[in-house]
């Protein structure tokens, strides 16, 4: 199994490592069992995503993944943020091998779930919007 | 970049003493030890040589109880189906193996399930060493063949292989053994040690991928798995792998000289690794210290997962492997540390460290530096790592 230069890249450098202290969404997906967790902090201006941070426990590709999905989103609109899919994750990381796609869909779910969760901290029926 | 290799139990490099030695039958003796010409005789002369050479270092009777195979899966498949297939015919259709055996023993009993053979997987309990006393009762009068490793490829503990011979000699049942990872750092003895049969292969002790042994006891029923030509007296087919054997025989030969001395010092430089890496909070050794390959380290450290953890050894220059799902490519981690009894979440985050002959004090020096910056930098970035922290401080 060989991960791409981008991937490595991202894995040994990650972007974005951290918390956010009065986050305005925070979202926590996937489960120790099967071995990765990643955890998503964003902070939301104008409905824009104004800062991501994140921490996870888990694969070189779990952690690449969570590292790139951030650099993606940040500064995007939360409906361009929720746009963004494990597919694009991969390809912008130049691809992951096949046994290691499943670990990516993690940083999709987990800004999902950060989302719904700034959504509900809003007042606001995340259902409608997130899915 | 100081480079460490420390996956031995993977494979090994192949000793230059070895490669020369198997040099000119990869060059000038080429022939086919079957044929009858000079140099066909040539290579069965070696062949033989290196087959007596071998029978000698294992303490078996005769040479041609040795099989040559292409390696410890081969040999593994080989004993427990042809011993099961031969048993079956006389109504033995029971056989006994321990939890943690090797995938080419596991996968080869659940084959074997769906025949319709009944497997009992016996427990290896926390220290991860099954109990001979298990092995007595779990014996039945159907029980065709009792299958336990002589020592583990994950957690390096070694088996009580010669009291489980003697209680299946006692009970009249055939007994084998995975030697892949024991031999060349385990004194082995077929004889005094009742052993039936015994998988070998060459890749683990510095010699070449691709060839191992089977050792069978003569008289020992078993039926051929490799139907073809007449070699290996007609049960083994497939043109010998002469420059293989070759490097088998020497490979085996060097690990055998000097074999205590070498033990020594390496299990010393074990247990400081493994008493300084305990320093680090929430980590643990997996299976027995003292029943244990003088090579294996296998530690745990809890909030991180085992792949981020060698990726990063790597980028230090480290070699190493892991228990963890996501290097074996599936959703559980190593059956080895389930089978000792470790929770999911602590398993993901298991490493192996396994050392060889180079390995030096100074390499010692900086694993025990560069792990547990590591591991901190992983826990820093671990959302599991904080829940254990907090439920730590609730707890106080
Ligand atoms: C205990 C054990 N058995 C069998 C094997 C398989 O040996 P080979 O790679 O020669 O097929 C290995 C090697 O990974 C092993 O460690
Ligand atoms: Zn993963």
């Amino acid at each position: 199994m060989v991960y791409s230069e981008k991937v490595i890249d991202h894995f040994a450098n990650p972007r974005n490592v951290g918390e956010i202290e009065n986050a305005d969404g925070i979202g926590e997906v996937g489960n120790s069992k099967c071995g990765d967790i990643m955890k998503m902090y964003i902070k939301v201006e104008d409905n824009t995503i104004a800062d991501v941070k994140f921490k996870t426990f888990g694969c070189g590709a779990a952690i690449a993944t969570s590292s790139m999905a951030t650099e993606l989103i940040k500064g995007k609109t939360i409906d361009d943020a929720l746009q963004l899919t494990n597919k694009a994750v991969m390809e912008a990381l130049d691809g992951l091998p096949p046994v290691k796609v499943h670990c990516s869909v993690l940083a999709e779910e987990a800004i999902k779930a950060a989302v719904s969760d700034y959504y509900k901290k809003q007042g606001v029926d995340p259902e409608v919007i997130v899915g | 970049m100081r480079e460490i290799y420390a996956d031995n139990s993977a494979t090994t490099k192949l000793s230059p003493v070895v490669l020369e030695k198997m040099l000119p039958y990869l060059t000038e003796v080429y022939g086919n030890p079957s044929s009858i010409y000079r140099i066909g005789g040539k290579a069965r002369e070696a062949l033989d040589q290196a087959r007596e050479n071998i029978a000698k270092n294992l303490g078996a009777q005769r040479a041609n109880e040795i099989y040559f195979t292409s390696g410890g899966s081969e040999s593994d498949n080989w004993a427990i189906k042809g011993v099961a297939h031969a048993m079956k015919k006389k109504g033995k259709t029971h056989i006994i193996t321990s939890k943690f055996e090797h995938h080419a023993v596991l996968h080869t009993c659940e084959a074997l399930e769906k025949e319709g053979f009944e497997i009992t997987y016996l427990d290896v309990y926390e220290n991860g060493l099954v109990k001979p006393e298990d092995v007595a009762a779990a014996i039945r009068e159907d029980t065709a063949l009792v299958s336990v490793m002589y020592a583990n490829n994950e957690i390096g503990t070694i088996q009580p292989i010669p009291e489980i011979g003697k209680i299946c000699r006692e009970r009249g049942v055939i007994f084998h053994t995975d030697a892949v990872q024991a031999a060349g750092y385990v004194r082995i003895n077929v004889e005094e040690q009742h052993i039936d049969l015994l998988s070998m292969t060459a890749h683990k002790l510095h010699g070449p991928k691709g060839c191992g042994l089977l050792y069978v006891r003569r008289g020992v029923p078993i039926e051929t798995l490799i139907h073809g030509g007449a070699q290996e007296r007609g049960r083994r087919a497939g043109t010998e792998n002469v420059a293989g054997v070759i490097g088998l025989d020497a490979a085996l030969e060097l690990a055998l000289d000097g074999m205590e001395e070498r033990n020594k010092r390496l299990s010393s430089l074990r247990d400081r690794l493994m008493d300084e890496l305990l320093k680090i909070e929430r980590s643990r050794v997996n299976g027995d210290r003292v029943h244990r390959l003088p090579n294996n380290v296998n530690m745990c450290f809890e909030g991180i997962e085992g792949e981020s953890l060698l990726l990063r050894l790597d980028m230090n220059g480290i070699s190493a492997s892991s228990g963890s799902a996501c290097t074996s490519g599936s959703l559980d981690p190593s059956h080895v540390l389930l089978a000792i009894g470790l929770p999911h979440e602590i398993a993901h985050g298991s490493m192996r460290l396994s050392f060889s002959e180079e390995t030096t004090d100074e390499d010692i020096d900086v694993i025990a530096a560069v792990v547990p910056e590591v591991v901190q930098y992983l826990r820093n970035m671990s959302p599991l790592w904080e829940d254990i922290k907090k439920n730590e401080r609730k707890g106080q």
